[in-house]
């Protein structure tokens, strides 16, 4: 459909954008392994030394488990409530249904720091002590929403008539729930799970507001970045978070790929 | 035994049947056990805590003691309403959240529509991964990287001075804002978008080839108006995380946005939490507005 | 029901329940808000020995009060294991004790916070009986106003220090003598300065001194004329401003990376950056300086007051003040430590004036909370609240 030099102005556009994506990236992680703690350009050497002092430092040990903790329990609430919430939203007609999948809308489109400071004042107000729970529940909010995008975008291709047909086979609720709907949406589960660890992770914004004394990942990278004497210990613990995470992002993009049961024609 | 174990499966299953059975027939009771619980959840926590926060807007705080006055009335809107610099923070802060959605609109539509039409499927893949790990890696690394980037002696001077251009001072300015912004967002435009186009059938541009439209009328009449929701979804993440973002700012700026004005009424400066919360009426409002006219765009469809 | 009759219901309903939600969460929170003003606590609840120690312990610092060097050691003696929360400004500070809870357990507060959180309650009095090395700290710090209300001590004093102006010798020539260096368009885009509210007192220092006819006599007490000349002042600099520092390494990268050549600065920047290498110096101009002066405070709500009092009585060891002292840049309570000083760095004592007379302390301005009450007779001074409103006006 486009002309040879459309064609070619689009690859050079796509790859200036990944260039674009990448180079900071690109930048940091070279930085990771800068001799000197003054962060010029170029890096006067390289050394494998942050890495060893990243890895020795019980700070960032306990950080990164917070964070493993908090995001592993965002997304398994997440998983539960989002399903529900769009199992119930796209099979039936009640009263509220527009309204209700409005506000669950909000918590991604909403600025993140009305959700902390809303969150923040809701805890202290309520005598709650910020800790972990709180943290988690700050991030279960927007969790929740990016499963329930995921499992209704997949559950709006699905053609209700497979659910029929499952009960006119003799399927009970339960049966047709796991054999037919559950692998149906299995994926679409599974990359929304994803995309909400990923979230929850490296959130920020409203983590500040809802953790009190603890430090999630990227808490204790903003106090790194604050005490700003050894900021390629953070270049460090960010090249293996980057390149840990490759694997999960591909067999999300996999399983997305092979969307359900009814493809666009 | 065999068999009383066997009547006995038979007899559970057959309650299960008769539940599913009661289910099926009243849909709104289905309804009410699969939605009561993450409503209920979800109202009681989130709705209630910006509900509380839209309320304590009208309160104010006592100077001396720092305790909150439930003395309901104005106070806070008249101080945004007359001073000045709150007029200039929220028009800064929105002036460059549009300037950034439309830098990455521009940016993002001929990646995605490259991405979506023409890229072969494994190239698809990598594409989708090249795009999506930026996303997973650190926000404030990156954020930091273009602060490293931007500096008086950092890569983009170092580039710029091999090339024998004058260097720049780019660092702590709006410019650098909206540059980090465009950046950060991006991801968040293109996937949407993405989406949008990648749905649309190769039959409807066949159809309207057949029709007689030229390429640049099919794009105008055809592809544009269906990628339309997608642009509009994408660009209520980049507006709204600009909107409110405070971290960029205080790490790649040199000025205010609405959100430092929050986040130092709550957590830095004082604990004025009613002003903040007055303050961060605006956000929540102009998004509001937003979200209304993005739903009549479609936008909620391609989220 | 048609479609939009239901459409318009639901959204009533919607409102309803919300509003509905709304007035009983702010009925429940109406006693909460923030903590309570307890009056102070006095005497008789006074420990009056260290019991055993708790296991933890967590503080509200300023950067480069926790460094390895002396927490490690202290945790291997005690057991406490000791987590921090850095602040870069004293509004921080009071922010996170009035709303932690029992979260935190000390804070090393500045005199511009110290006050606040006494009257706000979120400090507890302390016995400096428990602390062995007190009597050897500086006659000036045993009981001064910021944390000694009515002989109740609220804190242990730390240590003190000047705000310093920095500059790089290598791009600013000649070396600056004067605080209006900082005030200079020549320097358009270089300079840096800290957010924080409290910097009108050091525009308000500089103006007793070039216009004398103001009539500031202390730079935290101003009537509405002083303060807006103060204002005005800061006004005009804004413009030069490279950036706002708010937290100490923001300084120290833009000085790092040449954005910066001239700065107000506390003497933690000039260390750090003199060991990177970087060509810098520091001084207090001839119109003088301001300061701070620290003090451990004990939150009324700590739940370790035992490793808290450990911390203390560690900390105030003439070897950790020494070891802080030259760190940071700082001047120590204890006069002991002086030798220790000049053991671990030869001539660091008199460089962080820890041998200096009394009169050297009375000439620096110690930070402190602005109130209505002019301390002369007037009431009509520009209490904090405006200092805030007016930060973020010069701020914009």
């Amino acid at each position: 459909m486009e002309g040879r030099l459309g064609r070619g102005a689009l690859t050079l556009w796509a790859v200036g954008v990944v260039l674009f994506l990448w180079l900071p990236l690109g930048i940091i992680l070279v930085y990771a392994f800068n001799t000197s703690n003054i962060q010029s350009w170029p890096i006067p050497g390289v050394t494998l030394r942050w890495f060893r002092v990243a890895w020795n430092d019980p700070d960032a040990r306990d950080a990164l488990l917070l964070s493993l903790k908090a995001a592993f329990a965002a997304t398994a609430i997440a998983l539960a409530l989002g399903t529900m919430a769009a199992v119930a939203i796209s099979r039936f007609q009640f009263f509220g249904r527009e309204i209700f999948s409005f506000l669950l809308i909000l918590p991604l489109a909403l600025p993140g720091v009305i959700t902390g400071i809303a969150l923040s004042s809701f805890f202290t107000f309520g005598g709650v002590n910020f800790s972990l729970w709180t943290i988690v529940v700050g991030h279960a909010t927007f969790c929740v929403v990016i499963v329930y995008n995921n499992v209704l975008a997949r559950l709006r291709r699905t053609s209700p008539s497979l659910i029929e047909a499952s009960m006119d086979l003799g399927a009970d609720g339960w049966q047709t729930f796991r054999f037919v709907t559950f692998p149906v949406l299995s994926t679409a589960l599974i990359s929304g799970a994803l995309l909400a660890f990923a979230l929850s992770f490296d959130e920020v914004i409203v983590t500040l507001f809802t953790a009190g004394a603890q430090n999630t990942l990227p808490i204790w990278i903003l106090g790194k970045i604050r005490l700003g004497q050894q900021l390629p210990e953070v270049n460090a613990v960010v090249f293996v978070v980057v390149v840990l995470t490759i694997i999960p992002v591909v067999i999300s993009q996999r399983l997305t790929q092979e969307s359900g049961i009814l493809r666009r024609e | 035994m065999a068999v009383r174990a066997e009547q006995a499966g038979r007899s559970t299953r057959a309650a299960r049947r008769r539940l599913s059975a009661a289910f099926w027939r009243r849909p709104w009771l289905r309804g009410l056990t699969q939605l009561g619980p993450p409503a209920g959840i979800f109202l009681a926590v989130y709705i209630a805590a910006i509900a509380v926060l839209f309320v304590s807007a009208f309160w104010t705080l006592d100077p001396l003691s720092g305790e909150i006055v439930h003395d309901w009335g104005f106070q806070n809107f008249k101080t945004l309403w007359e001073e000045h610099v709150y007029w200039r923070i929220a028009g800064r802060t929105i002036g460059i959240a549009a300037a950034v959605t439309v830098t990455d609109i521009i940016l993002a539509f001929p990646f995605a529509y490259f991405m979506a039409r023409l890229a072969s499927p494994r190239l698809r893949t990598v594409l989708f991964v090249l795009v999506l790990l930026p996303l997973w890696s650190s926000y404030l690394a990156r954020i930091y990287a273009w602060r490293l980037i931007l500096s008086s002696d950092g890569a983009l001077n170092w580039g710029l001075g091999g090339l024998g251009l004058p260097h720049q001072h780019i660092a702590y300015t709006n410019w650098a804002m909206w540059i980090v912004f465009s950046y950060i967002w991006l991801p968040f435009m293109i996937l949407p978008v993405y989406a949008a186009l990648e749905r649309i059938p190769d039959s409807v541009i066949e159809a309207s080839r057949d029709l007689g439209a030229r390429n640049r009328t099919t794009f105008r009449r055809v592809i544009l108006p269906l990628a339309l929701p997608g642009v509009v979804a994408g660009s209520i993440f980049t507006f709204s995380l600009t909107l409110g973002d405070y971290i960029t700012p205080i790490l790649v700026g040199n000025t205010q946005f609405i959100g430092n004005v929050v986040y130092r009424n709550v957590l830095g400066l004082s604990y004025d939490l009613p002003f903040a919360a007055a303050y961060a009426m605006v956000p929540l409002a102009v998004m509001g507005i937003y979200l209304i006219l993005a739903r009549r765009a479609g936008a909620f469809e391609a989220l | 029901m048609t479609k939009q009759y239901r459409r318009a219901l639901g959204w009533s309903a919607m409102a309803l329940v919300v509003g509905a939600l709304a007035f009983v969460a702010a009925g429940c929170g109406g006693g909460g808000g923030s903590n309570a003003s307890e009056t102070t606590t006095e005497g008789p609840s006074l420990p009056t020995s260290i019991g055993k120690g708790e296991g933890k312990l967590s503080l509200v610092a300023w950067e480069g009060y926790t460094q390895p060097e002396w927490v490690k050691p202290f945790e291997k003696a005690t057991g406490c294991k000791v987590t921090s929360k850095y602040a870069g400004s004293s509004d921080e500070m009071v922010t996170l004790m009035r709303q932690g809870g029992s979260q935190y357990d000390m804070v090393s507060a500045s005199g511009d916070a110290s006050v606040r959180l006494i009257k706000g309650g979120d400090v507890q009095a302390m016995n400096p009986k428990l602390i062995p090395d007190f009597p050897n700290f500086i006659d000036a710090l045993k009981s001064p106003s910021h944390n000694t209300i009515d002989g109740v001590h609220y804190g242990i004093s730390l240590q003190w220090g000047p705000n310093t102006l920095l500059y790089n010798t290598q791009k600013v020539k000649p070396a600056p003598t004067s605080w209006s260096t900082l005030y200079n368009s020549k320097y358009k885009g270089q300079i840096t300065i800290p957010d924080n509210p409290i910097q009108i007192a050091d525009a308000a220092l500089y103006l007793s001194k070039t216009k004398p006819d103001l009539g500031i006599t202390d730079p935290y007490e101003l009537n509405q004329k002083q303060f807006d000349a103060a204002v005005n002042l800061l006004k005009q600099q804004r413009p030069l401003l490279k950036k706002h520092w708010s937290l100490a390494s923001d300084e120290i990268d833009l000085f790092k990376n040449g954005d910066a050549t001239l700065g107000a600065s506390w003497p933690y920047q000039t260390n750090t950056l003199a060991a990177d290498k970087v060509p810098v110096k520091d001084l207090i101009p001839k119109e003088g300086a301001t300061g701070w002066a620290d003090t451990w405070m004990l939150s009324s709500k700590s739940k370790h007051p035992n490793c808290a009092y450990l911390w203390t009585k560690w900390v105030s060891t003439p070897k950790v003040q020494a070891q802080q002292a030259i760190y940071f840049g700082e001047t120590p309570a204890n006069t002991k430590a002086c030798a220790i000083m000049d053991q671990l760095s030869a001539g660091s004592c008199k460089q962080y004036h820890a041998d200096a007379p009394a009169s050297y302390f009375d000439s620096i301005k110690f930070w402190k909370t602005p109130l209505a009450d002019c301390g002369n007779g007037k009431t009509d001074c520009m209490d904090y609240n405006q200092w805030q409103q007016a930060w973020t006006e010069i701020k914009g």
